[in-house]
């Protein structure tokens, strides 16, 4: 029997679902829908009576004193019986195959119960008025559902059985490579989705040659998973010949000889004070922190499965991170995140979409709905992040997700013993994320959306929290050798990379399953979320059992690691599959790519006529979407569970923007830990080498805005790029890497892990039947992971008293491509900004000896929106005002007479900062800084009254604090 | 004299449970965490301790309603061992989700049957919500809010925490009763920080006893003045958080 619970609120206005559907329906213009309801909806199978059933809802799925519910035998009429006036349902339903956390949980309560269901699936339900079925289609699909993981049902349901597959019959599948050309095997590698060149698949024939045989499907697609662009970098780690603006340069490796590197030669200058644990090898990067603990921490991307379903990618992307900090070394509890998002303009007009592009507004929403339900389930505060706007990023959106964790010291390694057990613990297997690896390594389409709803798939966060609850217990307990987190390639990576040198024998067939059916080849490639691999000495596989049913989690051997060197999978006793480790991890074909970048033309600096005061310059720099108050998303996160929150995303008074954030690494212990992000998105396409030197330092420079210690940095890459296999893209990368070598050593900040997405292409056919294509800029997010010895002393940028004094630290120059200003229309064309390096380490050195010497009362770094945006953030954080003087600026800058104030307002020099400074401490602040020569100067008063006063050239313009704190949190009517 | 003891009970997804401990511990207890299928093997593991904490968390996900399937496990297989513990003096805390666990298993503000006569709904705004409220204590009644007599500050950070009765009688009630001990109250500014919707602004609630005591912001997040949002400057680091005081209460009225 198959039951179905329709449960809603007693209160029509309670349904928060339906009023957001209502206006959602408005903005698309469908006329006719302006009421609706919202119904929780639960399809129970098995066989129950309608007493049972009725117990069951009442219960467990309707909550008594605020819910009511309507039970009924799917097809019974009361189900099809709405309120009055909405004669329509609309149902929507996770389709077959796709996590349903929400229903799994609903089983195991039923089981409390003493009830057995066959089947228990969510679905969403909703009453509309008598629309057309077009109008009602185009809700379902713009609003309500998602192609990739969704059925939607207009009208009653009509569903006799949720049953699953039917036991798959082992059968092996051979390809035929022998004899294909190059153009065969490209066609075979499309056909297939493999993501290898005809150059790889030949190599993988010429091995199997030597064998006497053809590859079976499962040994090509254990290939192509580990050879994939997402599995190992092939791109970053080619050898290139580059030509460039500083001249010919050519490496046989080019991420080693250039980010590697960096982080070699600053460990090697560090010699007995190298402070790195362990770098680029394992799932994230360690540093030490303090006698007791080591940190680590890993920034991912998940960029192509959110752009086609934003909750489930962005959830998911999340979740995946989180277990990298859980799989490193022995294992590390992760005790922040953070996320970054790069999309396309919120006022992106709909015509403007190409087809199967998201709106960037339904795509934030999306993607900070998943990543706010698996964070904050999992009880891990989100406490960094940044959204940039750009219309690069319209069709190929980036999503970022880190986490830190902390573990205990000497546990940062771990080696598999031959013997030990493969165990796969978490979540079961299913058809979810099939291709992922592949998938992310090649250029997104128009039909992505239909094509690859196999590559998305839907976190279940509670499975992951017990996962870490597990894992943690067994590490204590010291029970496995090692492990590592089933992402991309799923166990076929995992096991793969664990069993690289030592091989492996896998039985597919005892993977505990979602549902029957899956073949051999699926259950290796799954990626279905929330799984990790152990390596377990037979003699401790008892006790790990017992500890995995203590916190609810299951744990399967499947396998051992042999000591022979292959990888042999079975299925029900016979081989289902059997590779050479090395020829799997060492076989790859190496490419020599050529790469070449020129700068572009550079164009004269322009200045509107009129620009008007700087006060309204500085309301309109406020407003911009980089700019504007984050507020919305930062309090969908619960950014405080752990308590270890010191410095909070929106602190002080006013609630205004933190720089870096800070928690404690240990409760009830001093020593803090901060996280800071750089992007300078909008410099990518002109210059790639000053973009990634300028994300660097902003990251940087956010976490001792806090007062981090600026010798213990340790900084992450992450490259988001075009399509690299022209030469002009690759260029770009080449320059970005170039820079990420020179600026990590200028500051002995390593870099410790990093991750790069590639091919961020999307192509399409537009209206006039014109093969479109749009790249993404040169993207680097930089992410700056700092130490505090003491977070007592921990700084934040909110105004604190009247009669502070205001500095700035840092020489300001005129370079105006690509600020926020440029954005308003007042200035256009000119050099972007660059980085001295030298002049940067020596404000940041400034700035902690000041921080240490208890100095400031407030910090705050100059970035997006220059100068006078760092002082009205100060202000309306702390709710006083402030009156400062452009003109005692230090400035090396150019620009023509009226242009000037409006340059060194908003100029964004990196490596300068506001500081506020109890007058009493002034004097010892101007001596110290005057000893050590770095360029300041005081620039004016902090004052009671919440006014903020900006004199320049003479001309004092003042504006509100309240009216600068509307426009940054666009509650300002449009000038 | 000998620390009383906490168990800090948890389920899976309960993530609050290590802070929770280390508030209890700072307060002078010795506090355990015990997982919920420990303590229905072995009920008898709370004969002795004299503090039991649902602390904040998703257990079991929150999928169905929050606290749901956490609550009906409670009542299930140990609402005899818990209703026991509370009638020999045990004192009993939820927070956030333990409060809604605690409504839920009809362990506070119950009818005689041990039917649910209040709810924790789905915030009015209809999103999660992680911000600070200003509260009030509300008669004499609870002992974890002893001495807390000015308004205080405390952070909240939940998608269904409006306090919601079952009629207007319920509510009247329990407010007759003095049983609606913790309110949000008005900001510096005059503006109201009820964050959800709640009724009569109900940030917490007490059984009869005054020794059951739920509420949805999380006490353990401000035990420290630096986990205050505007601290730096204004308030003295290593200073207590007015959270800590519910935990010393605890502490107190258990020895």
């Amino acid at each position: 029997m198959l039951w179905e619970v329709d449960v809603s609120p007693r209160e029509a206005d309670a349904d928060h679902a339906a009023r957001a559907l209502v206006a959602g329906a408005a903005e698309l213009g469908i006329a006719g829908c302006t009421r609706a309801r919202t119904v929780a909806g639960w399809l129970i199978e098995g066989e129950f009576s309608r007493a049972d059933a009725e117990r069951l809802a009442a219960r467990l799925l309707a909550d008594p004193v605020t819910e009511s519910f309507v039970l009924g035998a799917v097809g019974d009429p009361a189900l099809a019986a709405g309120p009055a006036d909405l004669p329509t349902p609309l149902h929507v339903l996770p389709r077959a195959g796709v996590t349903d956390p929400a229903g799994q949980s609903a089983a195991e309560a039923l089981a409390l119960l003493g009830m057995k269901p066959k089947a228990v699936r969510s679905i969403r339900k909703y009453w509309l008025p008598a629309l057309p079925q077009a109008d009602a289609e185009r809700l379902a699909w713009k609003l309500l559902a998602s192609e990739a993981i969704h059925d939607v049902v207009i009208g009653p349901l009509a569903l006799e059985s949720l049953a699953g597959g039917r036991p798959w019959t082992f059968a092996q599948e051979v390809v035929r490579l022998e004899g294909l050309d190059d153009a065969a095997l490209a066609r075979l590698s499309r056909d297939r989705s493999l993501a290898l060149s005809a150059r790889e698949l030949a190599a993988v024939r010429d091995h199997f040659r030597t064998l006497g045989r053809d590859p079976f499907a499962i040994e090509l697609e254990t290939i192509a998973q580990t050879w994939s662009e997402h599995c190992c970098h092939k791109t970053l780690s080619s050898a290139v010949d580059h030509t460039g603006p500083a001249g010919e340069a050519r490496y046989d490796n080019l991420l080693k000889e250039t980010v590697f590197a960096a982080t070699r030669t600053i460990r090697a200058r560090l010699g007995a004070q190298d402070w790195c644990v362990s770098v680029f090898r394992d799932n994230s990067g360690v540093v030490r922190f303090d006698g007791d603990h080591d940190i680590c921490v890993k920034v991912e991307t998940h960029n192509h499965p959110s752009a086609i379903e934003p909750y489930g990618g962005a959830a998911t992307g999340l979740g995946g991170v989180i277990r990298d900090v859980l799989g490193t070394g022995l294992g590390a509890r992760p005790i922040a995140n953070l996320d970054v998002f790069c999309v396309g303009p919120p006022d992106t007009p709909a015509a403007d979409l190409p087809p199967g592009v998201i709106h960037p507004r339904r795509l934030l929403a999306g993607v900070v709905a998943g990543v706010r339900d698996y964070g904050n389930r999992m009880g891990i505060p989100t406490i960094a992040g940044a959204v940039a706007f750009d219309p690069g990023y319209l069709c190929n959106p980036l999503v970022f997700c880190g986490t830190v964790g902390i573990m205990p010291r000497h546990s940062a390694e771990a080696a598999v013993q031959p013997g030990d057990l493969v165990v796969v613990a978490g979540g079961r297997t299913g058809r979810d994320g099939i291709h992922g690896a592949t998938f992310s390594s090649e250029e997104l389409t128009s039909t992505s959306e239909s094509q690859s709803g196999g590559a998305v798939q839907i976190g279940h966060a509670i499975h992951e929290k017990t996962l870490v609850d597990f894992v943690l217990e067994a590490a204590r307990q010291k029970l496995f050798h090692a492990l590592t987190d089933c992402g991309a390639g799923g166990l076929s990576s995992a096991v793969g990379e664990m069993g690289a040198v030592l091989g492996a024998t896998v039985d597919l067939d005892r993977v505990p399953l979602k549902y029957d059916g899956l073949s051999a080849t699926e259950v290796w490639i799954s990626e279905a979320q929330e799984r990790m691999v152990l390596a377990v000495a037979p003699t401790d596989w008892e006790e790990l059992a017992r500890v995995a049913a203590d916190e609810g989690v299951e744990a399967t051997a499947i396998g051992t690691f042999t000591g022979s060197g292959k990888l042999l999978l079975r299925w029900e006793g016979r081989t289902a599959g059997e590779l050479d480790c090395h020829f799997l991890h060492e076989g790859r074909p190496r490419v020599r790519l050529r790469s070449q970048h020129a700068a572009p033309p550079e164009e004269p600096a322009r200045f509107a006529a009129a620009a008007g005061d700087l006060g309204s310059a500085l309301l309109d720099v406020l407003a911009l979407p980089d700019v504007a108050s984050k507020e919305w998303i930062v309090r969908q996160y619960d950014h405080e569970v752990q308590g270890a929150s010191v410095v909070k995303p929106l602190l002080g008074p006013g609630a205004g923007p933190a720089d870096g954030t800070v928690i404690r690494g240990v409760l009830g212990r001093d020593r803090g830990i901060t996280l800071g992000v750089g992007l300078r998105h909008r410099l990518g396409r002109r210059d790639p080498y000053q973009m990634a030197a300028g994300a660097i330092v902003e990251a940087i420079a956010n976490v001792v805005a806090v007062g981090a210690d600026p010798e213990r940095v340790a900084l992450l890459d992450n490259f988001c790029w075009g399509d690299t296999r022209r030469p002009e893209s690759l260029g770009t990368l080449v320059e970005a890497c170039r820079a990420c070598h020179d600026v990590a050593i200028a500051f002995m900040a390593p870099f410790v892990s990093g991750k790069d997405s590639l091919n961020n292409v999307f192509a399409w056919t537009d209206a006039a039947g014109a093969n479109r294509e749009a790249s993404i800029p040169p993207t680097l997010l930089a992410t700056a992971l700092g130490q505090l010895d003491d977070v007592r002393r921990a700084l934040t940028p909110d105004l604190k008293r009247p009669g502070d004094r205001l500095a700035i630290v840092g020489l300001s120059r005129g370079d105006l491509a690509g600020s926020q200003l440029e954005l308003t229309g007042r200035v256009g064309g000119g050099r972007v900004p660059e980085v001295d390096v030298a002049a940067c380490r020596a404000v940041f050195a400034a700035v902690a000896a000041a921080c240490r010497a208890g100095l400031l009362a407030s910090c705050h770094d100059c970035s997006d929106g220059g100068l006078l945006t760092a002082v009205a953030e100060m202000a309306l954080a702390g709710g006083l005002g402030a009156a400062i003087d452009l003109d005692a600026v230090p400035a090396d800058i150019a620009a023509p007479g009226a242009a000037r104030p409006l340059a060194v307002a908003f100029t964004e020099t990196p490596g300068r900062f506001v500081c506020a400074v109890q007058a009493a401490a002034a004097e010892r602040f101007a001596a110290d800084l005057g000893r050590r020569g770095t360029p300041w100067a005081w620039i004016g008063t902090v004052q009671e009254d919440p006014v903020l006063g900006i004199t320049a050239a003479g001309a004092t313009t003042t504006v509100p604090v309240a009216r600068l704190a509307r426009a940054w949190r666009g509650e300002r009517s449009v000038s | 004299m000998l620390s009383p003891r906490a168990l800090v009970l948890r389920a899976p997804g309960t993530n609050c449970d290590h802070e929770t401990a280390h508030a209890f511990e700072r307060a002078g207890a010795i506090a355990k965490r015990v997982h919920v299928r420990a303590l229905a093997a072995k009920p008898a593991l709370l004969d002795d301790v004299q503090i039991v904490c649902i602390p904040g968390g998703f257990s079991y996900g929150d999928d169905i309603a929050s606290g749901r399937i956490f609550a009906l496990e409670l009542a299930l297989r140990m609402g005899d061992a818990l209703h026991r513990f509370r009638d020999r003096g045990g004192l009993v805390l939820g927070i956030c989700n333990g409060f809604q666990v605690l409504l839920q298993a009809g362990l506070l503000l119950a009818d005689a049957a041990g039917r649910p006569r209040a709810a924790l709904a789905h915030n009015r705004s209809g999103s999660f919500i992680d911000r600070w409220v200003r509260l009030e204590v509300r008669g004499p009644k609870c002992m974890f809010l002893t001495g807390l007599d000015a308004p205080f500050e405390l952070p909240i950070a939940h998608g269904e925490g409006r306090f919601a009765a079952r009629s207007a009688a319920d509510l009247a009630a329990f407010d007759a009763a003095g049983q609606l001990v913790l309110r949000y109250t008005a900001d510096q500014a005059g503006a109201s920080t009820n964050p959800n919707g709640a009724a009569a602004d109900v940030a917490g609630a007490c059984d009869e006893s005054g020794r059951v005591f739920g509420l949805m912001p999380h006490p353990e997040r401000f035990i420290d003045a630096t986990q205050h949002p505007a601290w730096s400057g204004r308030l003295e680091a290593g200073a207590a958080g007015a959270g800590l005081a519910v935990f010393a209460n605890a502490v107190k009225a258990a020895s």
